[in-house]
């Protein structure tokens, strides 16, 4: 059973592929991280997987009917965006709205993916008071409590505090064992190199490595995607990476 | 605060409805009054109650409901607290054809000329606003659409005016777009309601997805949100509503962007709560204020339109200053 399968997936800005003939499959359990120089089509890729963007090839999840579509997949998009002066219980509350509607299911789900986030004490707040750190986990917490098998995230712990990055990043491990699969676009190759089970690198829209870790973090493809050298090390807190200089 | 909401306003609606009821230049008393509507023969009192002030309290009733709640799905769908109903062009156009037939002379043929030519008028601008932003246009398309859409139909209504022959067609004109609902009967009634409660059925059902569209529209879709379905809701439901109270009310502005600006903090800032708490909060609104028109200057013929806008002009001017201490 796969929760994420694409074919050839190729998404057009004008006649310019930004994602060029993707194919992954992504099972239960996994933690995906999506890696890339800026540009290389992350976003598009998510979007495009999702179908909020118009693209040829498949993925199953495009094929399905949006109500369908949200109960299989959670989405948090690059932008933190909150149009209104809504609570935080609020705002973690809509990510019940694919779900029919069940007053006490909804709040233990509420309930859950505030704990989860570390986020009970916030509860009350008016979301658009927050930080953007405050934000971006509240809305972290709302994909949560869509209670889907597959999450996408685009840049979660882009902007956060380090504690919070890997508190984040230990959430989606933790959704990974429970067999939920989480597939997250992250810039720190470091924090990709610890939390995830698995990396796909892009680079130009092209799919150029996957696999675990330390397959695709290697020398040769950092100088060639990336255009870093970096430093690896195993530790007993498991490996470590940091891009040391660059190569260009 | 937001439990109690509801039964406040609605109770605030009923006592506004009563007061309209009882105000007037014919000095009636409370029990005759309020008797006369529901006796069946005729007299001056029976008259007066069923044929001037009921219709005109249902009126005010209808229009400042459709406005308000118009405002709120507006604002909801554009993520945009400045929006207003009249943004997708349907005020503009409905006065527009409510002008065209002052000017031609059809609005005198028989009663209901001037409201239907003004829906006919909302009709137009709902197909070119369509037609304009395209099937699959996003909010920016649809304000862009929008704005031209007001700006065509305003030019063309000072053409008539700029080119009327008739010094008083001209000021029967300029006197309606001021909006007003003096002198209306129970058959402006039957005419707007159906338009209006089908407006209003159809923006109260897009509530949960104007929720949803808070997380911004990649979100919502991805929530399972339709944003061309939602889109269409909107349009058509904003267009039903406030077309059908342009047509029997004239342009009676700012209740659709005042209302939702002021209760939004009511109601938690929620969308989906947003909409029926506008909608009573309209109806109080334009039943006072069509109160105090009449209270104010009885033989003057104060308009309603210029009311509202003297009084929602300064408090949105209030409003925005009060944002800026919050934003600075």
């Amino acid at each position: 059973m796969k929760l994420l399968s694409l074919n050839a997936l190729t998404v057009r800005r004008g006649e310019c592929p930004v994602v060029d003939g993707v194919t992954l499959s992504v099972g239960p359990g996994e933690c995906v991280g999506l890696i890339g120089p800026n540009g290389a089509g992350k976003t598009s890729l998510l979007r495009g997987a999702l179908g909020l963007l118009p693209h040829e090839g498949t993925s199953n999840l495009s094929r399905m009917a949006p109500a369908a579509r949200a109960l299989q997949a959670a989405f948090l998009p690059q932008g933190h965006d909150i149009a209104w002066p809504v609570s935080v219980e609020v705002l973690v509350s809509l990510g019940r709205g694919p779900h029919l509607r069940n007053d006490k299911t909804d709040a233990a789900a509420v309930t859950r993916a505030l704990a989860r986030m570390g986020l009970e004490s916030y509860r009350h707040r008016t979301a658009t008071q927050l930080s953007g750190g405050e934000q971006a986990r509240v809305l972290i917490a709302r994909c949560l409590a869509q209670d889907t098998p597959l999450l996408l995230a685009d840049e979660p712990v882009a902007g956060l505090d380090p504690e919070a990055q890997i508190k984040t990043m230990q959430v989606f491990e933790g959704l990974a064992r429970e067999g939920r699969t989480v597939v997250a676009s992250i810039h720190d190759l470091g924090l990709a190199a610890r939390h995830c089970t698995r990396l796909v690198m892009l680079q130009q829209g092209r799919l150029v490595a996957d696999g675990a870790p330390r397959e695709v973090l290697t020398d040769e493809n950092l100088a060639k995607v990336f255009g870093v050298r970096g430093y690896h090390a195993e530790t007993e807190d498991g490996p470590v990476f940091l891009p040391m200089g660059v190569v260009r | 605060m937001t439990r109690a909401l509801f039964p406040l306003m609605a109770a605030l609606v009923g006592l506004l409805f009563f007061a309209s009821l009882l105000v007037g230049p014919a000095a009636l008393g409370l029990g005759e009054s309020l008797s006369a509507l529901f006796r069946g023969e005729g007299g001056p009192v029976v008259l007066v109650m069923q044929e001037i002030r009921l219709p005109r309290a249902v009126l005010g009733l209808l229009v400042g409901a459709a406005l308000g709640l118009s405002g709120a799905a507006m604002q909801g769908f554009l993520r945009n607290p400045l929006a207003e109903p009249g943004l997708v062009g349907v005020s503009s156009t409905a006065a527009l054809g409510a002008v065209l037939a002052l000017q031609s002379g059809v609005a005198a043929a028989f009663a209901l000329a001037l409201p239907l030519a003004a829906l006919a008028g909302a009709g137009v601008s709902v197909l070119l606003i369509l037609l304009l932003a395209g099937p699959r246009g996003g909010a920016l398309s649809l304000i862009l659409a929008g704005i031209a859409i007001s700006a065509l139909a305003g030019a063309l209504t000072s053409l008539v005016l700029n080119l009327s022959p008739n010094p008083f067609a001209a000021m029967e004109i300029v006197y309606w777009m001021m909006g007003s609902l003096a002198d209306r009967s129970m058959e402006h009634v039957w005419l707007a309601a159906p338009f209006m409660a089908l407006g209003m059925a159809v923006l109260l059902a897009t509530a949960r997805n104007l929720d949803a569209l808070t997380l911004g529209e990649d979100a919502a879709q991805s929530l399972g949100v339709d944003l061309n379905r939602l889109r269409l809701m909107v349009v058509l439901g904003t267009a039903a509503a406030v077309g059908a109270s342009v047509a029997v009310a004239g342009a009676v502005g700012f209740v659709g962007l005042v209302i939702p600006h002021l209760l939004r903090p009511l109601v938690g800032g929620r969308p989906s709560l947003l909409l029926p708490a506008s909608a009573l909060g309209g109806a109080a609104m334009l039943l006072a204020a069509d109160i105090a028109v009449r209270v104010i200057a009885p033989d003057q013929d104060l308009k309603l339109g210029v009311l509202t806008a003297l009084v929602g002009a300064p408090f949105f001017l209030h409003l925005i200053w009060r944002l800026r201490g919050v934003e600075a």
